[in-house]
């Protein structure tokens, strides 16, 4: 246990190390451009020069991604260009705003998916879990700028029951908890039609299988039989399977966070990539890239730990 | 015989192109969902085949007085729009049928790009194994490490159209800027989608190569190239066709996406990504520009993934 999860471990830092050097040499290994993008297209030669010359990028290329490694690790990013305050701060704020939408919309789509996914997985081939497949492959089939612009047009334009934007220019409160139903809304129906589908296979595949035949046959309540035997076993799967698809969630998020003009991470990622804010850009590019590996690595050790069959052995 | 095994394996009725084509359809007619995708995937098809013949209004023409105008309402010069018309006096039905053929377009390409790149990789990585695994699967874990937007927003901001690098190829090699985006839209899609298909096609022929005919071959001698593109692709279609088909769902809304963020094809061209987010523009008044956009790419989308759905279904039945 302890081995694999170091062997995980070891993985994971060297993702992170390679694609911290892809992001260094993309972004920062042609100064005169990087000089161009922070002073502006108008800086004359002169300034860019000594802006280089004063701020060490004169020096050897290793010596600088070292450096820029060094601070990244200590959480330094730099400064915005944009907004002219350091990275790390905009980070936090944001991050948090991701990590209060995205953990809504997980704990949401995680009890619907878990529900629709078990009553189907118990009936395969029913009527009712035909219905529930169907559903499931429509909604995800709706892309979330998509679905969000149907929902708006709905209950914004025409029942005129939520605001259509989410900035929470109050900061967030209770007051104005409203504005992230809509984003809650779209992030959930694009996501819960791949975990139920996910339950519903592992929930299937429980079903038919024999200690669940010999539950039943040896006369055991059927309700019983699914809550004490079945779910137990079915739920390991699709557990670890919607932890790793936080990577997917995440993208989802920015989206939304775009469309709704959310303050979180996503918005703060988008901005930066459109306005060319680059010391932004690595950092968050960095932060998504550790969630991602780190929710594989949850996973991964999640899954041994639920699984007797290969805790045991 | 050393000739190749695909025709020794399928059977004889269906050895022409046109007899495998009708028995796929008609073990797919069997299935209504499968039925209601193809349908929905050959209206968009034909659409896009056949939008110039149609009487539309020119999608790039603005009429002068009849911006922002409301489902089947005629302008002045007494053309109907059916549709209503967009903040620029363009006819949405126009617009959103061309962006048909303009989604249709790029997202397949990137599709077949990133298709082959990834079969390759994953054929090499499963068949030959060793250090060719080892570099292959590792290039891939570093790819799918990104959340899919985050890897497209780092590299079309560090070589977008705008970068230095997306500027030379305009001004360097004289390319067209729609062709200069629509190369890096592919390339971008081709970084996120290729290590995904790699890795299914990786697991498929590791279990093929343990069958007698790759063991065959080798004893005839056949090289290692011949056996993975002739012996074991063609041998892993079936599941191979089903995720093409979820694969082209999601690279069309990746390209739309990246329209709605406005880092896809350059305007005017109506694509439908940036249709919604032009239509976001304007609020209320808008809401036309983006319902259409945003229903028309869902049910292109819905009919590819039930399409697949039914394809799944009869490659499960036999």
């Amino acid at each position: 246990m302890l081995q694999l999860a170091g062997k995980r471990l070891v993985q994971m830092a060297l993702i992170m190390l390679t694609v911290s050097i892809l992001l260094f040499l993309s972004f920062e290994a042609d100064i005169g451009n990087l000089a161009t993008k922070i002073l502006g297209q108008y800086s004359t030669a002169d300034q860019r020069m000594l802006w280089l010359e004063k701020n060490g990028y004169n020096e050897p290329l290793v010596m600088r991604y070292l450096q820029w490694a060094w601070n990244a690790m200590r959480g330094d990013f730099g400064e915005s260009l944009q907004f002219a305050t350091p990275v790390s701060k905009l980070l936090k704020d944001h991050l948090l705003n991701t990590a209060i939408l995205g953990g809504l919309v997980f704990a949401i789509t995680v009890s619907i998916s878990l529900v629709l996914g078990v009553l189907s997985g118990i009936a395969e081939g029913s009527p009712r879990d035909r219905s529930i497949t169907v559903l499931a492959v429509v909604t995800t089939s709706i892309p979330e700028f998509a679905s969000a612009t149907i929902l708006v047009a709905i209950f914004v334009f025409w029942l005129d029951w939520l605001p259509g934007t989410s900035p929470f220019t109050n900061g967030l409160n209770w007051a104005d908890a409203n504005q992230l139903v809509l984003p809650v809304m779209v992030l959930v129906i694009y996501n819960f039609g791949y975990y139920t589908r996910m339950t519903r296979a592992s929930m299937a595949e429980v079903m038919t299988s024999q200690y669940v035949r010999t539950a039943i046959l040896k006369g055991l309540p059927y309700k019983r039989v699914i809550m004490r035997h079945a779910l137990r076993n079915a739920l390991i799967a699709p557990f670890t399977v919607m932890i790793l698809q936080l990577n997917y969630l995440l993208s989802g998020v920015i989206v939304t966070e775009v469309f709704f003009s959310y303050k979180g991470f996503g918005k703060l990622l988008y901005q930066a990539a459109t306005f060319n804010d680059i010391y932004v850009i690595e950092a968050c590019a960095m932060v998504a890239v550790f969630i991602a590996v780190f929710s594989q690595f949850v996973s991964d050790i999640g899954y041994t730990l639920l699984n007797p069959r290969i805790r045991l052995s | 015989m050393t000739d190749t095994t695909a025709e020794e394996t399928s059977t004889p009725e269906a050895s022409s192109a046109g007899g495998r084509f009708l028995k796929a359809f008609a073990l797919l007619s069997e299935s209504r969902i499968g039925m209601l995708g193809l349908a929905i995937v050959v209206f968009w098809v034909t659409m896009a085949v056949i939008v110039d013949l149609l009487p539309l209004q020119d999608p790039l023409a603005q009429t002068r007085g009849a911006v922002n105008m409301a489902m089947m309402s005629e302008d002045k010069t007494g053309v109907m729009h059916w549709m209503g018309t967009d903040s620029k006096g363009r006819d949405i039905l126009s617009r959103l049928l061309h962006g048909s053929r303009i989604v249709l377009f790029w997202s397949t390409i990137a599709t077949v790009v990133a298709y082959s790149l990834g079969m390759l990789m994953g054929v090499t990585a499963g068949y030959r194994g060793g250090w060719w695994d080892e570099v292959i699967s590792y290039i891939g874990n570093v790819l799918l490490a990104f959340p899919q937007i985050v890897l497209l927003l780092v590299i079309l901001s560090a070589f977008g159209p705008t970068s230095t690098f997306g500027l030379w190829l305009k001004s360097t090699l004289g390319l067209d800027k729609t062709i200069v985006s629509g190369a890096l839209i592919v390339v971008a899609i081709t970084f996120s989608t290729a290590p995904q298909v790699a890795r299914i096609v990786r697991g498929i022929v590791l279990d093929l190569k343990t069958r007698d005919y790759i063991a065959a071959a080798e004893v005839r001698g056949e090289r290692p190239l011949r056996i993975m593109l002739v012996e074991l692709l063609p041998n892993a279609r079936g599941p191979l066709i089903v995720d093409a088909c979820l694969r082209l769902g999601y690279v069309i809304i990746t390209i739309a996406l990246l329209g709605f963020l406005s880092l896809g094809l350059p305007p005017p061209d109506p694509d439908w990504g940036k249709m919604i987010s032009e239509g976001r523009e304007w609020g209320y008044f808008g809401l036309n520009m983006m319902l259409w956009p945003a229903l028309a790419i869902s049910s292109l989308v819905l009919g590819l993934n039930l399409l697949a759905d039914g394809l799944r279904e009869i490659s499960l039945r036999d």
